[in-house]
């Protein structure tokens, strides 16, 4: 008996694993940077070049780093969420313009609307490396104390927007200047 | 003239083909020596993009990006530690081609060898068994033993009076 249970036992196990490998996204690395403090850069803003921008700028605000460029497409299909989102006035959006010719940024947000509060130029992708940044789009939410919260990978979807992102940043205005809020709080972000 | 002319479409078709594999020139650092050094460092990065590829081996956007930043770090003296440790920081663990040894991890590198050690007890198991197995079939019992010799007695004489 044992020696038809022992292979039935291990080919469940085996497949186990390989179903739940079907799930996973692979592209979706872990990042190292939830909960760690938001990496220092300081840019010019895309519209206005003499005006320079640092993160160090929304300490005690709750702010969202949307990384994006007019060359990916991925972010196209994500600008209109961004613009409804802007509209409901609900959370700042920062966009880092990511290696990223200014003059194409400006025509691209000018044809698709801006729903940045300002869009800062790294043209040489600096502080998208700083970030991790590996796949544009990808947005972060960084907290009052000027720590990223969580990040979305690849284009944000209304349901990530609705069940994570929104609630996540709710919580996080409501939170005391010195309050640690982590996304495993909000249960659509786990 | 027909083959001749087959001839120089065939040259010309070759000379054409030798000039699509012509390969793009790759930025290369003035020093062959820093160069070499920046190659074995980023031999050992996954590059982000293209998952299975290095970023030595990998073309993306990115992984020339991140080669570019290796070979400034190589430049200011920085050792391949640091530079682990700075890639790490930005994209955790899994730019390492080697993971790190922690606790985390220590499934991972010891895996392999539990499985040889479960795989070598359950075969001197079995081997065990059957040599007993087989020591059993060749040990009979004095009454087996007695009812051998009187079947071989008998068959001998059957023969005997044939």
């Amino acid at each position: 008996m044992l020696r038809y249970i022992v292979p039935l036992v291990v080919f469940l196990g085996v497949a186990g694993f390989l179903l739940k490998g079907l799930d996973l996204n692979p592209r979706e690395v872990p990042s190292p940077f939830i909960d760690k403090p938001a990496p220092d850069f300081t840019l010019q803003k895309l519209l206005t070049p003499e005006v320079q921008f640092s993160n160090k700028d929304m300490l005690g605000k709750v702010w969202l780093l949307n990384v994006f460029a007019s060359w990916c497409v991925a972010c196209r299909s994500e600008h209109p969420l961004l613009v409804q989102l802007s509209r409901a006035n609900l959370v700042p959006i920062y966009g880092l313009n990511y290696k990223d010719a200014p003059s194409d940024a400006k025509n691209w947000l000018q044809q698709l609307g801006n729903p940045y509060t300002a869009s800062l130029i790294d043209y040489d992708g600096k502080v998208g490396i700083d970030y991790g940044v590996y796949g544009v789009p990808e947005t972060f939410v960084i907290d009052k104390q000027g720590v990223i919260r969580h990040k979305v990978i690849g284009p944000v979807t209304p349901a990530a927007l609705d069940n994570c992102v929104l609630p996540l940043v709710k919580k996080l205005q409501e939170a005391a200047p010195q309050q640690v809020i982590k996304r495993t709080e909000v249960e659509g972000c786990v | 003239m027909n083959a001749l002319r087959v001839f120089v479409v065939m040259v010309g078709m070759l000379a054409l083909v030798s000039l699509a594999s012509a390969k793009e020139a790759v930025p290369l650092a003035d020093d062959p020596e820093l160069e070499k050094q920046v190659n074995e460092i980023t031999a050992e990065l996954r590059c982000l993009v293209c998952q299975n590829q290095t970023i030595a081996d990998s073309h993306a956007d990115l992984a020339i990006d991140l080669k570019n930043q290796v070979r400034e770090m190589v430049k200011s003296g920085k050792t391949q530690k640091e530079i682990n440790d700075y890639m790490v920081q930005r994209y955790g663990d899994f730019v390492l081609y080697r993971p790190a040894m922690k606790p985390s991890t220590m499934l991972l590198w010891a895996g392999p060898f539990i499985l040889l050690v479960i795989g070598l007890t359950v075969l001197v198991i079995n081997l065990r068994k059957r040599r007993a197995l087989v020591k059993d079939e060749g040990d009979l019992s004095t009454d087996e033993q007695q009812r051998l010799k009187t079947l071989l007695a008998e068959q001998r004489a059957e023969e005997e009076k044939s």
